[in-house]
């Protein structure tokens, strides 16, 4: 069950590469041998750290001005690859609450608003203003206002689309099998009827 | 108005009602799950206090987590991924909680477990026009079928146990036609992978794709599986193929298959199953089969491709700075230069098997190019089949024997190297030819160097002990 979405102040970390898929976001490996809500040590291992196990220094979220960033900035396609909901563990272990980004996988996009992580999609121009701004601007402090849809950038507002069901599952931290199961009976009906035209379907054979 | 696709069609066969906002509540037929979901998910339900709705369309079975070793007893353990059962086995688990939920289980050694988009097919679950789903990515697979299946997250896994139906945004449709006739030794990988190469790995992202043209229909139904795979690679969640004749032949007889008084009438349902003439698709993309050559890929995504003749791209021919940036650093990751031939490039993997290449036919394919020859010294070669059906199937047609003869390693059925979640690892540095469909950063170990190819492909190399053209391989000893 997802928690309540609220509004976010916080520093913007830029990591503008295509193409950022679920097993450079968590290894599988480490995934399997931790649990959620352990997981941001390795979020991003990969490339996080230098052989000796030490800090690269030339990644973004370990630079000292995007230290204890909670937003963070992608390029297209951000979360492709495997379904592991452990990216977005991962994410959310490492403190993140939102992603920016030009598009999302599709599997990943979903598991975002199944744990009250939210993710923006930007066409490609505003976001690289955004990733000039936030290099530029010390600390690079980024508003995201989800009840009005917007992004506030030291005075610019910067709007973005969202369907407004997931909208207010983020702001209320909606459970989706609670509001499922209050339509329990509806899927009783289509599986008695189900029944009578597609039998094959509503019971593996294994005869 | 246009006429109905077939996905069109799937997806209003199973909407039990709309639930706003484009989003519609979908009822789910199969639903498939594997090791790694199992435990925990089942665990979090009990939690909440949920029976499992319907534990007789689910179905269960050990792939991702359990060893491949030859003569495996039990499986490895490994501690769950959100740490309801932390301490515990995913293995043990599995069996445990699958039994208190009357969930059919598929366990180690018995006929029909495997990698579960392998077992789907093979067992007779997966059918045309079914809504199939399963906490993994490549559940597409079973589109191959004419079956409208997708991934899921964990957290969907368990809405679908608790309440067999999904609440899902209805994507866009996207149909790939593939005209032309295949060259010989070009198979349905080879054809995905330019396609992936062309159009890239996020050209589908939002979209359901249908595959069609002489080159689909031509295919018999492991390669459609094959074909279907590899969607998600181009960033669709949902690939498939209108079922035809080739399809019901496949079907009839296997284990769960609709039989009897109930076959007939099935069989005219999945006939309709097919776009209008008149339907109109979102997105249109064409692929000429007679213009591909075997592929193989040189970086660090599945676009990242080229025919198997090819050099390796440079970076500084490409316009746009994020993309340039990204190949410098596949490059180096898999320590090539611009420029280079692949063909001769030294290797020290050969991984055949997986959710893309792990059945029967691709082992076939592999067999006969591996017969009569011997595996390069330097080169660790691994077969590991889909399921254990595909296993027992190509050890009564001698497969085993033709590599283990060459000096393979003919291992247990699983997900194994393809992902490595059971420990099975490729070493930092070391380069791997393999069936699979994943080439990322780490995917098959930390620091592991991945080249995705065809079974042919991957056979070769093991041969020549580097990247190989299959086509140009000499002479097998006569022995």
């Amino acid at each position: 069950m997802a928690q309540p979405f609220r509004p976010l102040t916080a520093i913007l970390a830029p990591l503008p590469r295509a193409n950022v898929d679920t097993e450079v976001i968590i290894p599988i490996g480490r995934l399997i041998s931790h649990r959620r809500g352990t997981l941001g040590p390795f979020c991003f291992e990969p490339w996080r750290y230098l052989p000796d196990g030490s800090p690269d220094p030339q990644f973004a979220l370990n630079e000292p001005r995007y230290a204890g960033a909670r937003i963070l900035l992608g390029g297209a396609n951000f979360g492709c690859g495997s379904s592991r909901e452990a990216a977005v563990w991962a994410l959310w272990d490492l403190g993140i609450r939102c992603v920016i980004a030009e598009s999302f996988g599709d599997i990943f996009r979903a598991n975002c608003f199944q744990n009250g992580l939210l993710p923006v999609t930007l066409d490609a121009a505003t976001l690289a203003w955004l990733t000039t701004w936030a290099g530029a601007r010390r600390p690079p402090l980024l508003g995201v206002d989800l009840q009005h849809s917007r992004l506030l950038a030291a005075g610019r507002s910067i709007p973005f689309v969202i369907d407004p069901e997931r909208r207010t599952a983020l702001l209320e931290g909606l459970d989706d099998i609670g509001l499922t199961l209050k339509s329990l009976a509806d899927i009783r009906t289509f599986i008695r009827r189900d029944l009578a035209t597609r039998p094959w379907a509503q019971s593996a054979g294994g005869g | 108005m246009g006429g109905e696709t077939l996905f069109g069609r799937i997806w209003n066969l199973h909407r039990i009602k709309p639930l706003g906002g484009g989003v519609d509540l979908l009822f789910v037929d199969r639903h498939l799950v594997h090791d790694l979901e199992a435990g925990p998910r089942l665990a979090a339900l009990a939690a909440r206090g949920l029976p499992v709705l319907r534990p007789d369309l689910t179905f269960a079975t050990p792939d991702h987590a359990v060893v491949t070793t030859p003569g495996r007893a039990t499986a490895a353990t490994a501690a769950a991924a959100d740490g309801t059962t932390s301490a515990g086995s995913l293995l043990a688990d599995m069996r445990r909680r699958t039994a208190a939920a009357g969930i059919k289980l598929f366990d180690l050694g018995e006929p029909g477990q495997g990698i579960v988009h392998v077992i789907g097919p093979e067992l007779g679950l997966s059918l045309p026009g079914l809504l199939i789903v399963c906490g993994d990515s490549h559940t597409c697979t079973h589109g191959g079928l004419g079956a409208l299946a997708f991934g899921i997250g964990s957290s969907e896994v368990e809405h679908v146990l608790a309440t067999q139906s999904l609440r899902q945004s209805r994507p866009a449709t996207l149909r790939l036609r593939i005209d032309g006739r295949r060259a010989p030794g070009v198979g349905a990988k080879d054809l995905m992978l330019y396609a992936i190469g062309r159009f890239g790995t996020a050209a589908a992202r939002g979209h359901a794709i249908e595959y069609a043209g002489a080159a689909v229909v031509a295919l018999d139904v492991e390669a459609r599986l094959t074909l279907c795979n590899l969607s998600i690679e181009m960033g669709a969640k949902i690939g498939m193929i209108a079922p035809d004749s080739t399809v019901f032949e496949y079907i009839a007889g296997r284990h769960y298959a609709p039989k009897g008084a109930q076959w007939e009438p099935a069989v005219a349902a999945w006939s309709a199953l097919a776009s209008d003439a008149d339907a109109v698709f979102d997105r249109e993309l064409c692929v000429d089969a007679a213009a591909v050559a075997p592929q193989i890929t040189w970086g660090t995504s599945p676009q990242d491709v080229v025919g198997i003749d090819a050099v390796v791209p440079d970076p500084d021919a490409v316009g746009d700075p994020a993309l340039r940036r990204s190949r410098r650093a596949a490059l180096d990751y898999m320590g090539l230069s611009p420029g280079q031939r692949l063909e001769g490039t030294p290797i020290d993997w050969v991984f055949i098997g997986s959710c893309t290449n792990g059945r029967l036919s691709d082992l076939r394919e592999a067999a006969a190019v591996v017969r009569g020859r011997r595996v390069a010294a330097r080169v660790n070669a691994w077969v590991v089949p889909g399921s254990e059906n595909v296993r027992r199937a190509a050890r009564a047609e001698g497969l085993d024997k033709i590599f283990l003869e060459a000096g393979f390693q003919w291992r247990e059925p699983g997900c194994s190297l393809c992902l490595g979640a059971n420990g099975e690892l490729i070493p930092p540095g070391q380069r791997s030819v393999s069936t699979t469909n994943r080439n990322f950063v780490g995917r098959q170990g930390p620091g592991a160097r991945t080249h995705i190819a065809s079974p042919a492909t991957a056979a070769a190399a093991a041969i020549a002990g580097a990247i190989a053209d299959v086509r140009k391989l000499p002479p097998a000893q006569v022995r």
